[in-house]
């Protein structure tokens, strides 16, 4: 164990009243912005940085709606301070577009295909949550699937839809049909 | 919802948060993954002056197995933990009760060190702190001190640790061989708050019960084997300490109910424990 010591913080502290400089690279671009420490990094980016794609649902972390990547891992933005992101890697939904020549991925375009959205309100973070999972689980069984889902609220599709187009997209899609009558979307 | 005004501070090490946190008294909060607390400064319901992140202190970031113990530091996640290829071996409940805690969103930042400091009478991390016969470790400024789970908890979000002390590290005793272990919850959905959760441990003597969400902590009984079996008297003892555990109705559920639960899982998951000794 590292022993005890007792002195003074050497750390600046960043002042309540103060907007200070927060840099990120958002999808690949370097951006700065300016932050109270208490601003989530969820307002930073759609109010900062002008990122509206990224959702605001409960803030409390329960909806999921705001899933954001930091450093490639699927977070909740509104559980996140902006001034916790300073010199970190962001990725939103914008970027998937972006970095497939500026057309849908091929999990968006599952999503298209399967009717995995209605209002849409939740499928930017269930994208983000999904590319982050997908890279480390490219073959999910469906209970697996439905277990990480359990972490999104969608209040439109009863998650069949996002169910196929997953399936679909990682081609497992013989164990699901296209479309089915009346499936139970329990998550 | 919005957190009210704090000024930040982001340590270099943890002798400037510690510092910090003893200059700033009871105005003064620790953040690391910050997945419970985020969501109490978004309501408001705690209004620090000062937030002190030890979220990226590596000396907080040690995740190791030695002379007996698994220690997780303050600063490593419910993911990495549930990553660690080794754990099912090491900590075989933590395994099983991890998947539990919140979403895989959530435990991508959420630690369990915070999740204890944190105290939620149904949460799954310090239920299985207890259950395992863990321990907390506690460091101000000045000293260091280790304090058994079974001690750590006072209430609902009350522990033993002082205003200036953070939670360093908790320590689950590696499982010893012979012993069993299994975990089980019901919610209202996966990843809510348990409304009852119940981890088992038999080793070659005793049966354990810990049980969360019914009691304002998570609280552990243990009985004797009987002939290497379970007491032919369980369903009694489970009774009794289902009364003693004293729930309360609330909005997810009756305390009536709570005690059906207690019955009822904890006797599964103590046949479960029992047959999976290796």
């Amino acid at each position: 164990m590292p022993p005890l010591t007792s002195r003074p913080p050497t750390t600046p502290v960043l002042a309540a009243e103060t907007r200070h400089a927060v840099s990120v690279v958002l999808n690949g671009t370097p951006r700065t912005g300016h932050a109270h420490p208490r601003l989530l990094l969820s307002d930073f980016l759609r109010h900062e940085l002008g990122a509206h794609g990224t959702r605001v649902g409960c803030e409390h972390g329960v909806c999921g709606a705001c899933t954001v990547r930091l450093d490639g891992v699927a977070v909740r933005a509104c559980l996140t301070l902006a001034v916790q992101a300073d010199g970190r890697r962001i990725d939103t939904v914008e970027g998937l577009a972006a970095a497939n020549q500026g057309r849908m991925t091929a999990l968006q375009e599952a999503f298209r295909r399967h009717h995995a959205l209605q209002c849409g309100f939740c499928t930017a973070g269930i994208l983000m949550s999904l590319t982050d999972y997908l890279g480390r689980n490219p073959k999910p069984t469906e209970e697996e699937l439905r277990d990480m889902l359990s972490g999104h609220l969608c209040r439109c599709t009863g998650y069949a839809g996002i169910v196929r187009a997953v399936m679909d997209v990682t081609g497992q899609a013989g164990g699901v049909p296209a479309r089915g009558p009346a499936e139970g979307g329990h998550v | 919802m919005k957190p009210a005004s704090f000024d930040y501070l982001r340590p270099a090490t943890v002798a400037d948060a510690l510092a910090a946190l003893a200059a700033g008294g009871d105005d003064a909060r620790v953040i690391a993954g910050g997945q419970s607390l985020m969501p109490m400064l978004n309501m408001r319901l705690v209004q620090p002056r000062l937030l002190i992140d030890l979220g990226r202190l590596e000396e907080l970031r040690s995740l190791r197995a030695e002379d007996g113990w698994l220690t997780v530091g303050a600063a490593v996640t419910q993911a990495e933990v549930l990553a660690r290829p080794t754990l099912a071996r090491e900590v075989p409940l933590l395994a099983a009760a991890l998947p539990w805690v919140g979403h895989v969103q959530t435990r991508n930042r959420g630690t369990l060190c915070g999740s204890v400091a944190h105290a939620d009478p149904s949460a799954e991390t310090p239920l299985c702190l207890v259950a395992s016969g863990g321990e907390v470790v506690l460091r101000n400024a000045k000293r260091r001190r280790t304090v058994p789970a079974a001690d750590f908890f006072l209430g609902p979000l009350t522990t033993v640790k002082a205003a200036d002390e953070i939670v360093e590290s908790v320590r689950f005793p590696l499982a010893r061989p012979g012993s069993g272990h299994a975990f089980r919850e019901v919610s209202m959905r996966h990843g809510d708050f348990a409304i009852t959760a119940c981890a088992a441990t038999v080793d070659g003597e005793r049966a354990s019960l810990a049980v969360g969400g019914v009691a304002d902590r998570p609280t552990l009984r243990s009985w004797p084997l009987t002939a290497g079996g379970l007491p032919p008297d369980l369903d009694d003892a489970l009774n009794a300490f289902a009364w003693d555990l004293g729930g309360d109705d609330d909005q997810h559920a009756t305390a009536r109910y709570r005690r059906d639960l207690v019955r009822r899982i904890g006797r599964t998951v103590l046949e479960e424990a029992l047959s999976c000794r290796r």
